[in-house]
């Protein structure tokens, strides 16, 4: 138990500080908002992740989110177990045409008002796999989609900024 | 090679007639197809592993393969059957290994497996028809797909009957953060009877967009096929490329892929540690490791551009350097690791709490993992010693000396220390590169592409963090891709996960689940 303490307070607090970014920089990570979060909203976002189709590289970003350096429940940004749950629906990957009902569900199962943020190139953009018989390519395919965040995988850094602007209180 | 000569002979023996094709790393064998279950037979009674199965089109024959592997030699087994009459004897009755893989194959190209045990489509819902098969030239990449295509309600799971006993379905959407698949659960109160896994929802046809790329593109996908794994499939994809093109790397390529592919290794390992702890409410242990594994990926991204060192293995070569002062750092950072955890894994190895949900929770028996053909830590931690680094080296594990680590308790405690010593061994091994790195010029990163002819094929094998991973690839005309079928080591692990997790309760099956940790997206392709 000694050794654990030990670690603990010899580690420190590592969690490093973010600003929200503006117009300029958000265009420079590859940050697209098309709808921003309402007012009564921000401050507390409760995020139901569903993985689409990806192959598995923006989870792993995502899980870094709640890592010490990133700790984003500071923020007031949390991963939820259900739609239910759910004011963001956080989509990684394309829509495999096997998911897309599941997709749809998930997105009927969570409660209005509700936003969708198509995380990494596949999500947004069709990225390596694109459409064809097996998927149905970029998200918004599929269900509306009110940001988009490119990158292959984007790095949580740039999802931290992605969701920090979009709880902006608008101008 | 004593073995296949008496192998050979005992083929004889039984009129099974092989036309016999050497290569470098693996030899190919061409049989009858009348023949294809006989030799399974045979094959397990000199105890060979089933390691790979796959089939593909050329012109109006259908060619299966299948690749065993005894000893660190590697044959892969071929038949040519005709598109108007597909048909094979099933080795899924000899080989448990081989269910899931002929039921893949049955599902993309209308091969049918004779005797098969288990008739059910796998990775086919319901994005296209029955009589459709993805996978032969006549059908079109983009199929015919309906504007939703509807969930899969047909598909027969075992059922269960009894006082008591219940159902638990979950997925394909999980709770966490994690890809989708659907497990059903029978239990009695809290006890798991059986489980039974459904994959295949994120199938993304991977194999089919594959045909057409050059080989840059290929090696791309490849790096997608299960993200986490992105360099090793891009590694096992290249070599494969290599092989058809007769292309040699550079030492110095050689060497940075090695060093890239064990980065990936104790990226993973460090973030499994953790998860396994975080699934029994360690969060000392997770918080510690996630930020071991954030600085790791750091690095990654500081010095070759890339958190997980996506796209750095390229056909030929790889895109970036590990110039002197990028050693120099790397070195450094492996004794922080070493201190780091120097400092944190006793502590959890003294934890009680720990160990009273890790020891003998998910118990997978030699025998179990040995019939499913496990593959990396999870065939290591239950006595299966194999690697195919010391096995079956390549370049650059042929000029070092690969030790593996290996238990043979089975349980998830066993799973979590085999990550820890493979963490130890790949650090050792990532100096060792570095040692030898420093003694060649830089550069030197891509040798020349040649144009591979047409037909002209390769496996690719090497050792991803997960285990062994095979790649297949055949070169159609212009230096482009004809068939592409990588195997991921959890295509054999997951069928194992669903006798590990048997007698343990269903509260437990998470950390079971995450000490496996198999890969959706490399299984459904």
């Amino acid at each position: 138990m000694l050794n654990l303490f030990k670690k603990i307070f010899t580690t420190g607090v590592v969690t490093e500080n973010y600003k929200t970014p503006y117009d300029e920089e958000l265009e420079r990570l590859g940050i697209e908002i098309k709808r921003r979060i309402d007012q009564k909203f921000s401050g507390s976002l409760a995020i139901r992740q569903v993985d689409a189709g990806s192959c598995n590289g923006c989870e792993l970003e995502i899980h870094a989110l709640n890592n010490p350096f990133y700790d984003v429940e500071r923020f007031g940004i949390h991963f939820v177990a259900s739609p239910r749950h759910a004011d963001i629906l956080l989509v990684t990957g394309v829509v495999s045409r096997h998911m897309q009902t599941a997709l749809l569900r998930t997105y009927d199962a969570t409660p209005n008002p509700k936003w969708v943020i198509a995380m990494g190139d596949c999500a947004s953009c069709g990225g390596e796999f694109g459409i064809s018989y097996a998927s149905c390519g970029k998200v918004s395919n599929v269900i509306p989609v009110d940001m988009t965040i490119a990158g292959c995988p984007p790095s949580p850094l740039v999802l931290l900024k992605s969701l920090l602007a979009l709880m902006e209180k608008q101008k | 090679m004593n073995w296949k000569v008496n192998f050979l002979m005992r083929l004889d023996e039984e009129a099974i007639f092989v036309k016999s094709e050497p290569s470098n790393q693996f030899e190919l064998w061409q049989i009858d197809d009348n023949h294809w279950q006989r030799f399974a037979e045979l094959a397990a009674e000199n105890k060979f592993r089933w390691a790979a199965g796959f089939a593909e089109q050329m012109d109006e024959q259908f060619y299966v393969h299948a690749c065993f592997e005894k000893s660190g030699d590697y044959v892969l087994l071929r038949a040519a059957i005709n598109v108007s009459k597909p048909e094979i004897p099933s080795q899924a009755t000899v080989y448990a290994a081989a269910n899931r893989s002929e039921r893949h194959t049955h599902d993309m190209f209308g091969i049918e497996f004779l005797n098969h045990p288990d008739p059910r489509c796998w990775t086919r819902h319901k994005a296209w028809g029955k009589h459709d098969y993805p996978l032969r030239h006549e059908f079109p990449v983009q199929g015919s797909p309906a504007e939703i295509t509807p969930p899969d309600m047909g598909y027969h799971f075992i059922q269960s009957h009894g006082v008591g006993v219940y159902e638990i379905p979950v997925g394909p959407v999980h709770a966490g953060i994690i890809e989708p698949g659907h497990f059903r659960f029978q239990a009695v109160g809290e006890l798991i009877l059986n489980l039974e896994e459904r994959l295949g929802y994120i199938h993304k046809g991977t194999e089919k967009i594959a045909e057409g790329r050059t080989p840059e593109g290929l090696a791309k996908l490849a790096g997608r096929v299960s993200g986490d794994t992105c360099v090793s499939h891009a590694w096992a994809a290249c070599m494969a490329m290599e092989q058809a093109a007769n292309v040699e790397i550079s030492k110095r390529a050689a060497l940075i892929r090695g060093i890239f592919a064990e980065r990936e290794r104790i990226a993973n390992h460090l973030g499994d540690i953790g998860a396994i702890c975080n699934d029994v409410a360690f969060t000392f242990a997770f918080m510690q490791m996630m930020r071991l594994k954030e600085l790791w990926c750091r690095t990654n991204y500081e010095l070759f551009g890339h958190r997980f060192l996506m796209d750095k293995i390229i056909p030929s070569g790889v895109s970036v350097d590990v110039n002197e002062a990028a050693s120099a750092f790397l070195l450094t950072e492996i004794q922080e690791l070493r201190a780091e955890l120097s400092q944190i894994m006793p502590a959890l190895d003294l934890n009680s709490s720990l160990e009273d949900r890790l020891y003998t929770a998910g118990y997978l028996s030699p025998e179990t993992a040995a019939h499913f053909g496990t593959l990396g830590f999870v065939g290591r931690a239950s006595g299966q010693n194999f690697d195919v680094r010391r096995d079956a080296p390549y370049a650059p594990y042929d000029s070092v000396a690969v030790k593996v680590a290996l238990e043979d308790q089975g349980d998830i405690a066993s799973r979590f220390w085999v990550r820890y010593k493979e963490i130890n061994a790949s650090l050792k091994l990532i100096e060792q590169f570095i040692g030898q790195l420093n003694e060649l010029p830089e550069g030197d990163l891509v040798a020349d592409w040649k144009t591979p002819e047409v037909g002209s094929f390769g496996l690719g094998i090497v050792e991803g963090w997960r285990g062994e991973i095979i790649s297949y690839v055949r070169f159609g005309e212009n230096n482009t891709i004809a068939r592409f079928y990588p195997r991921d080591p959890s295509q054999l692990n997951w069928e194992a996960l669903e006798k590990a997790v048997l007698n343990n309760i269903v509260p437990d099956f998470p950390v079971c689940n995450k000490s496996f940790n198999c890969s959706y997206s490399g299984c459904d392709l």
